[in-house]
């Protein structure tokens, strides 16, 4: 602290507290829409405190096929994507960005550009043409369908290509002049370094694959194949009948719970990963 | 994961008594979702223990636009399913595309199956069948709007019956609000009860060549004065609360079950729900119809969703698809998927036999949504409507209806609009469609 | 920027770079020139027949007012959510580096929207604000405001803009803490002693220092806003009342997922294709400036 003004702290812990129960309120409201039951919710004004059904809720949602998928397997659909898409797309952008920054070799800066366009086109809008490429490879209603062609996008080999530029070159002399090879040199040094940016990037692309709604939506038609916050939406898609809010907001929880708790436990690494990458 | 077992298990089982008596599988995509989805499943279920020859995979692919763009993208990538459930406005784009559809009419006499068309509602069949009559998709879901409304708040308001006409629409709703109420009339699905519905049920055209029956170089003509004098007075109606507004789709259910509003316009399928939340005494009665513009009603149009067939499978197993769509359109399944969810029975002996097993008497009021389908011969206006990217239409008639319902835009303004843009997109399909 | 050395090798780079670009061009470079040979189409649904009519879907683009007015939507819409979360990320901030005590707290729970996904967010929102249930409906009916965002385009728009916001706050108060981290003590003590208040403090050497900062994040929001906000206004309007919150890329999906008109989407993708460059060579430029420092 600068200076010591008792009055000024308070004053900013006490809007900080309010402030930050306005942005925690949504989640709030989930957790107590998910502990009541369905007439409850159709009743003005709707409670603020939980309610007592929340495990009755639970109990229903894990022993109905209503919904959808069972949700314990939707719950896996979704971690096995996310994990497929982090670790694959961070795989493939380590080695391609190590590569591009250590290498010189012919169309170089070709290979860089096809790279890197591929930050210029999200998937909503090439979605069609793409399930044509992924049906035609037979991986319709597969996991490698479900991650492979998210994979392919620039963010990743960007990064890393920047975390490499601040790694000094004295450090890529000296391991030449011990007779490593690049490989060595890349197990040894850079992977090691640029550690921070591995978790932080994993963070992101977990979330990001977690997240994932109109492709899986496409590409799935197996009910075994459903990821869990695709089937959030075709609950609120209800036909002729009020949707249920209790089911949906509980669904919601379970499909929020694994991208925040690694958002949460992996927080620190996170934010210098991220912060970082950007200077 | 128990699932998985069962499924691996009985492939083993399939494997060992030799591939000869594999059942052929025939995939459904259909948008059912909610606890209609179960009830889906049952059909499927009921069909596959039923006979060995084949088994039906019912596949919930979202909502109607989700499930018809999965077809659609699945025939393009040729894994299209066998049946794929497309709702009443993608009628005419399906139609078009004469290569990837089989007629279900073909596919049953193909395959040998009989298929008694006269047993079938005229106004259900008559929505989906060629000028020739052959009959292209099989109807599976079909209902029409009708006017709900909250016994005890009418009888509040001093109001003994339902209205008939909308004059009465806006005087009863006027009473309502008066008498305390939050609202008078709300509405569901607009575009299909306030202008597709309205037009047919006064007998008035909705386009030219016969609301498009008779060919793709139709135009819209709902910007006519009966349409747009009737919105106005709706909009008119905002002002005091006798009408108001509440979403696209159904979502205004809940104002009426609340008993924010005393009266709603929408489709009889959604007897269930008012019942399951209602806490006050309902009925329902037919549509109001405009006594400027005829003496009585003509016959309502449905709306929901029909089965279409997809080529580009073996001939084996288009016999399964016809052996499921005769059992799926038997009167005992057709009555109990109409007394479960209330949409209204396709053909006459399931109506029958609902009315046999009392349904009527214990439910009464749910025959109403039937007798208004089938009030009066279908005629040009009333017999349906066949235009083609209607998908998108529908989406700009709902843009311009909230513009009128939010003060932008007069209901004239607004229908013109609409019309010319409409309009455009009947080009557009005419010209990819030669 | 480049490395003053390199490694030389025959085979090693391309093996290395071989995955990437495998799978770039197999599910990207191709189905993106697929997309781009569709603009040029006109074809009926079922892909059955098709006609190439140069550059006819674009000039009815051009001639389309709706699809004007979501240009402009598009922007009004992108910068309010910048605008807004930023504002709000960095108040927080400001705030927490103010305060010892308790940052972590504020921290984890701040970070929370982060992981939220797009569609749920919009769910969660709309629940909210449900015009007949929501809560917030409801006390916002207190206080005299009727909310119906079904009807009201402005409500509406400020739902949307709202939840997208919300979502976003979490990214930006990270990159303005580390920012207002990196600023030295010294600097600020110095200050301190002129006799500057925080307020004053904060005017005239943070938010100067943190600049480059909020560039970047205004940049990064912007693209954040065009297209990852498409969950959002898919669970929350789906571009109504009237095309009110119709943005750019919920009307590609729109005509082309719903209303099935394949060229017609594929040349609104192009054209944001255009967009994205322009402004990602913006945000490259400036990245790169910054690696230079």
């Amino acid at each position: 602290m600068v200076e010591n003004r008792p009055m000024t702290t308070f004053i900013s812990h006490s809007v900080l507290i309010i402030g930050v129960a306005l942005i925690v309120f949504p989640i709030w409201i989930m957790l107590v829409a998910s502990s009541h039951d369905a007439l409850r919710l159709t009743e003005v004004p709707l409670p603020l405190l939980p309610g007592d059904q929340f495990w009755e809720n639970i109990k229903l949602l894990f022993s109905s096929k209503t919904f959808g998928a069972p949700i314990h397997l939707s719950l896996l659909n979704s971690l096995v994507m996310a994990m497929m898409i982090s670790l694959g797309k961070i795989s493939i952008s380590v080695i391609s960005a190590f590569a591009i920054v250590y290498f010189k070799f012919r169309f170089r800066m070709f290979f860089f550009w096809m790279i890197f366009v591929t930050l210029m086109l999200p998937v909503e809008v090439r979605i069609l043409p793409t399930y044509e490429v992924v049906a035609s490879l037979g991986m319709l209603d597969s996991y490698l369908g479900l991650s492979v062609p998210l994979i392919a996008s620039a963010t990743a080999t960007f990064m890393f290509r920047q975390t490499f530029l601040t790694i000094p070159d004295e450090l890529m002399e000296a391991s030449r002049i011990d007779g490593a090879s690049p490989m060595r040199f890349f197990f040894d040094v850079v992977i090691p370094m640029s550690r921070t940016n591995i978790a932080a990037l994993f963070v992101i692309l977990f979330i990001y694959g977690w997240n994932q709604y109109l492709w899986p939506l496409l590409i799935t038609t197996d009910p075994d194949m459903y990821t869990v916050v695709m089937s959030i939406k075709q609950m609120l898609e209800s036909g002729e009948s009020e949707p249920m809010w209790h089911m949906i907001m509980l669904t919601a929880l379970f499909a929020m719970l694994p991208p925040v708790l690694v958002v949460i436990f992996m927080q620190k690494i996170f934010v210098k990963g991220l912060t970082d990458s950007e200077k | 994961m128990l699932n998985k077992s069962i499924i691996a298990a009985s492939i083993t089982a399939a494997l060992l008594s030799g591939a000869a008596n594999a059942a052929v599988e025939v995939n459904w995509w259909h948008a059912m979702g909610g606890t209609n989805t179960e009830r889906v499943n049952k059909i499927a279920a009921d069909f596959n223990a039923l006979q060995s020859d084949f088994t039906i995979n019912a596949v919930y692919k979202g909502n109607y636009t989700e499930t018809m763009t999965a077809a659609i993208a699945a025939f393009r990538a040729k894994k299209q399913p066998h049946i794929v459930q497309v709702f009443e406005v993608g009628t005419a784009t399906m139609m078009a595309a004469k290569g990837a559809v089989y007629p279900v009419e073909q596919v049953m006499n193909d395959s040998g199956v009989t298929l008694n068309k006269s047993d079938y509602l005229p106004a259900v069949i008559s929505y989906y069948q060629t000028p020739e009559g052959e009959l292209l998709s099989m109807p599976f879901n079909s209902s029409t709007p009708v006017l709900w409304y909250n016994q005890d708040a009418l009888a509040k308001a001093g109001v003994t019956d339902a209205p008939k006409t909308w004059d009465e629409v806006s005087s009863v709703s006027k009473k309502l609000v008066d008498s305390g109420m939050k609202c008078g009339i709300a509405v569901g699905w607009q575009s299909w009860g306030l202008i597709e519905n309205y037009s047919a049920w006064n007998n008035i055209e909705l386009g030219t060549k016969q609301n498009g029956y008779a060919g793709l170089d139709t135009e819209l003509t709902f910007n006519n004065k009966h349409v747009t004098a009737n919105l106005q007075r709706l909009a008119d109606m905002q002002k005091d609360g006798s009408f108001t507004y509440g979403g696209r789709r159904g979502e205004s259910l809940a104002m009426f079950t609340n008993g924010d509003c005393g009266m709603w316009i929408n489709s009889s399928a959604y007897y269930g729900s008012i019942k399951g939340q209602a806490k006050f005494k309902f009925a329902q009665a037919m549509m109001p119809y405009d006594s400027t513009v005829a003496s009585g009603p003509q016959n309502s149009i449905i709306g929901g969703a029909t089965l279409w067939t997809l080529r580009g499978h073996d001939k084996e197993d288009y016999k399964g698809v016809a052996e499921f769509m005769k059992y799926l359109s038997s009167a005992e399944v057709q009555a109990w998927w109409h007394q479960q969810t209330g949409y209204v029975p396709i053909t006459t002996s399931a109506y029958k036999l609902s009315q046999e097993q009392g349904f009527y008497q214990e439910n009464p009021g749910t025959d109403t949504a039937i007798k208004q389908l089938s009030l009066n011969t279908p005629t040009a206006n009333s017999r349906g409507i066949r235009f083609g990217n209607f998908v998108q239409i529908r989406d700009i008639i709902n843009a311009e209806m909230e513009m009128i319902w939010n003060g932008s835009k007069s209901a004239e303004t607004a229908m013109n609009d609409a019309v010319s843009q409409g309009n455009k997109l009947l080009r557009k399909f005419e010209k990819a469609n030669k | 920027m480049q490395k003053r050395v390199h490694y030389n090798s025959s085979y090693l780079p391309y093996l290395l770079v071989a995955p990437q670009i495998i799978i770039t061009l197999v599910f990207f470079i191709w189905p993106a020139m697929q997309a781009l040979y569709q603009s040029f189409l006109l074809e009926d649904a079922f892909g059955l027949s098709s006609e190439f009519v140069w550059f006819d879907n674009f000039v009815e683009l051009y001639d389309n007012p709706r699809y004007l007015d979501s240009f402009v939507r598009t922007a009004f819409f992108s910068f309010a959510v910048a605008g807004l979360s930023m504002g709000v990320a960095l108040f927080f901030a400001a705030l927490a580096d103010r305060v010892v005590k308790g940052a972590q707290g504020y921290r984890t729970l701040l970070i929370i929207p982060y992981a939220v996904a797009p569609v749920l967010a919009g769910t969660l929102w709309l629940f909210l604000f449900n015009p007949t249930l929501g809560i917030m409906t409801y006390f916002l009916d207190m206080v005299g405001i009727n909310w119906n965002h079904k009807l009201d385009s402005s409500q509406a728009m400020g739902l949307v803009i709202l939840a997208a916001a919300w979502k976003q706050i979490s990214y930006n108060f990270l990159f303005f803490v580390a920012a207002m981290h990196s600023i030295p003590k010294s600097l600020i003590e110095a200050a301190a002693i002129d006799g500057a208040g925080p307020a004053h403090r904060f005017r005239t050497i943070i938010f100067p220092l943190i600049s480059p900062t909020t560039f970047f994040l205004l940049v990064v929001n912007i693209i954040y806003a065009f297209f990852d906000t498409f969950g959002i206004i898919h669970a929350v309007t789906a571009g109504g009342p009237g095309n009110s919150t119709e943005i750019l890329v919920y009307k590609v999906f729109n005509d082309g997922f719903v209303g099935l008109d394949l060229g017609g989407s594929a040349a609104q993708s192009v054209i944001l294709m255009f967009i994205v460059i322009g402004l990602t060579v913006v945000q490259f430029k400036y990245i790169e400036r910054k690696v230079e420092y």
